[in-house]
């Protein structure tokens, strides 16, 4: 069993009347990669500086390396931060940002010396320490601010959206840097962010947040093929949500009945004959053509082919309205807008959502 | 076409500078026949007379106008570094802490800064009447610390609203207690509004004349509330050499301040510093 190194346990914080975080539990494993992942004011920034020692938990317990840490100051914690905004210190080069967290340890002037080389070094900035942060680029500034924190060696870095204010392109290359990085240091990195992709790509583990509480943690893949919760399948990439009933249960095949009688059929277990469920499918996993197939009887009216660069996306309105998405990878030459097609899928592509606050079963 | 669009522009800009110069003109014209007087050999300013520096000679030798300007210039300083630590202190706390009437204490800053003047100065003699203080040196120092201290406020709570928490937050997160924050990260990064808000301090201070000339004494006073005074006697044209020495230095302070910036600007980018 792998080492807890951070603890959040009943923690709540109110802002005024606001009850931002909700009896919020989390174990963070030493080393592990974990993403905070929310809609923006969903808490997961809270629950950073809760940690960092930057906002004070209203009640619960919060411990870092079995230690609790309410009593704490920011400065006497062993954790350091990577802020959105940056935060280098407008009036210091790069080498005094770096040098500031061991000069005010009063560390030897040549330990500190060795030991910022080293970082500017790691995050490819030599030549850059005499500048300051107004003649640099975002991205420079950010390698500078992930320097300055991991120079101090923490036992877990904490990242609030790092990449959230540079271009596409170098955020994806900034992605890969930042992963790298986590597994040659091997610290514990606690990444925030709103982005499902960044946090899919990144991380070890992915806490899903809503509304100050978990909604889903797993892996990257795990979240992404069994979302237990609507909302979960709705934020982490697109999902076509299908209300029904279970008409039958067997050998772990679920046949379903829409909410106007169409038929569907997925895979799963732990669900009862007669229970409410939600059915989701990715957009990318369903399909659909001229002929029913057996097990389904979705019916709809295609309403729009986009071309969205890497794919075709069709549009196709169900009978009772319900709009569902499709994308596939190449036209179809026999299928236009206003064609009436029937949508299906492989058992495996469909999983279910029980109503409110249950677990996802496959 | 082109060619009317030229014509038409080569116009607009021949009227923008003409335009410009007359508001130049408007500015600087009573300066400039202030200067050309204050070399006048004639003691009334009617007309000119003949060319003569004797008024320089009797600023230097026989005139005590030199001892109200240094007087006035050593109550603009202190009541500038006085006045910006009181406003710096009291920026930050009302920028960083919650308490209870802090909407008062915020609104009411602006009441010293458009009060008129009169009033201002007519309040703080009775203040200081009642309370037994005589008038001189000290109540005038006291009375351009009280007016000056507002604006500073005002200055600095612009700079601290302005000003990313995030970086102190930064140097705690980094290991550095309250006070190593303070010192390293947050006063350097107020340096410059402590300095727009001394400098608009120190010009309030020594040309205040109205509030001055209410709490200042028999004897002492400052140099404005004196040639005002001597204007009701009869000014002398060494006031117009001290005034030109004085736009002299100004003009020489502006230009000087300009080339430094230009320096230190160019040296910024050629010599960046080096560590290893």
């Amino acid at each position: 069993m792998a080492d807890v190194i951070v603890e959040l346990e009943k923690v709540n914080k109110y802002f005024g009347q606001n009850h931002v975080i909700k009896d919020f539990d989390l174990r963070i494993i030493e080393g592990e990669f974990l993403t905070l992942l929310g809609p923006s004011g969903c808490g997961k920034t809270t629950i950073l500086r809760m940690i960092a020692g930057l906002e004070d938990a209203t009640s619960g317990t919060i411990k870092i390396q079995d230690e609790r840490v309410e009593d704490k100051e920011a400065y006497e914690r062993d954790v350091n931060t990577v802020f959105q905004s940056y935060a280098l210190f407008p009036h210091m080069t790069t080498y005094e940002n770096i040098a500031y967290g061991l000069n005010v340890k009063k560390i030897p002037k040549q330990e500190i010396k060795e030991r910022v080389r080293e970082m500017l070094e790691m995050v490819q900035l030599m030549g850059y320490e005499g500048r300051k942060p107004d003649m640099m680029s975002g991205g420079q500034k950010q390698r500078v601010a992930i320097a300055r924190a991991l120079i101090n060696k923490p036992k877990v870095l904490l990242l609030d959206e790092p990449l959230g204010a540079l271009d596409l392109k170098l955020r994806k290359q900034m992605q890969i840097e930042l992963k790298r990085l986590q597994k040659k240091l091997n610290i514990t990195f606690v990444y925030v962010t709103h982005d499902q992709e960044e946090a899919l790509t990144m991380s070890d583990r992915i806490a899903v947040m809503q509304e100050g509480v978990v909604e889903q943690l797993g892996t990257p893949d795990e979240i992404y093929k069994y979302p237990g919760t609507k909302f979960v399948a709705g934020f982490i990439g697109e999902s076509n949500i299908f209300e029904g009933e279970i008409i039958s249960a067997k050998n772990g095949i679920l046949k379903v009945a829409g909410s106007s009688g169409e038929k569907m059929t997925l895979l799963g277990s732990g669900f009862d004959e007669g229970e409410p469920i939600q059915v989701c499918v990715r957009p990318e996993a369903a399909v659909y053509s001229k002929e029913p197939k057996d097990g389904f009887s979705l019916k709809g009216t295609v309403r729009n082919i986009i071309f969205v660069g890497s794919q075709y996306r069709t549009l196709i309105l169900l009978e009772n309205g319900q709009e569902v998405k499709i994308n596939r990878g190449r036209k179809d030459r026999d299928i236009k807008e206003g064609d009436v097609v029937y949508i299906y899928w492989e058992d495996e592509d469909g999983f279910g959502i029980r109503k409110k606050g249950q677990e996802t079963q496959k | 076409m082109a060619a009317k669009i030229k014509k038409r522009r080569k116009r607009l800009k021949i009227g923008g500078t003409l335009f410009a110069f007359l508001v130049y003109a408007f500015i600087y014209t009573p300066i400039a026949v202030m200067v050309v007087f204050s070399f006048n050999d004639q003691r009334i300013n009617y007309y000119w007379k003949g060319f003569t520096f004797k008024w320089y000679e009797k600023l230097f030798t026989d005139s005590d106008l030199l001892s109200y300007l240094w007087l006035s210039l050593f109550i603009a300083v202190l009541a500038t570094v006085i006045s910006v630590i009181i406003g710096t202190i009291g920026a930050l706390g009302l920028m960083r802490f919650e308490f209870m009437l802090k909407k008062v204490v915020n609104t009411s800053l602006y009441i010293p800064v458009v009060i008129p003047e009169v009033v201002m100065g007519l309040s703080l003699l009775m203040l200081y009447e009642s309370v037994n203080m005589p008038l001189g040196v000290t109540a005038i120092l006291l009375a351009h610390v009280t007016f000056c201290i507002p604006f500073v406020v005002i200055i600095m709570r612009g700079r601290l609203a302005g000003m990313d928490k995030s970086v102190e937050e930064a140097s705690m997160d980094l290991g550095a207690n309250r006070l190593t924050t303070f010192f390293k990260i947050t006063l350097p990064m107020l340096i410059p509004g402590i300095m727009s808000s001394a400098f608009m301090s120190f010009t309030l201070s020594i040309d205040d004349v109205i509030i001055s000339n209410f709490v200042s004494g028999p004897t002492s006073t400052t140099l404005p509330v004196k040639i005002l005074s001597m204007v009701k006697v009869g000014l002398t044209p060494d006031i117009n050499a001290l005034a030109t020495i004085m736009v002299m230095v100004l003009l020489l302070g502006i230009i000087l301040n300009s080339v430094f910036q230009a320096l230190m600007k160019k040296r910024a980018s050629i010599n960046i510093k080096t560590y290893f």
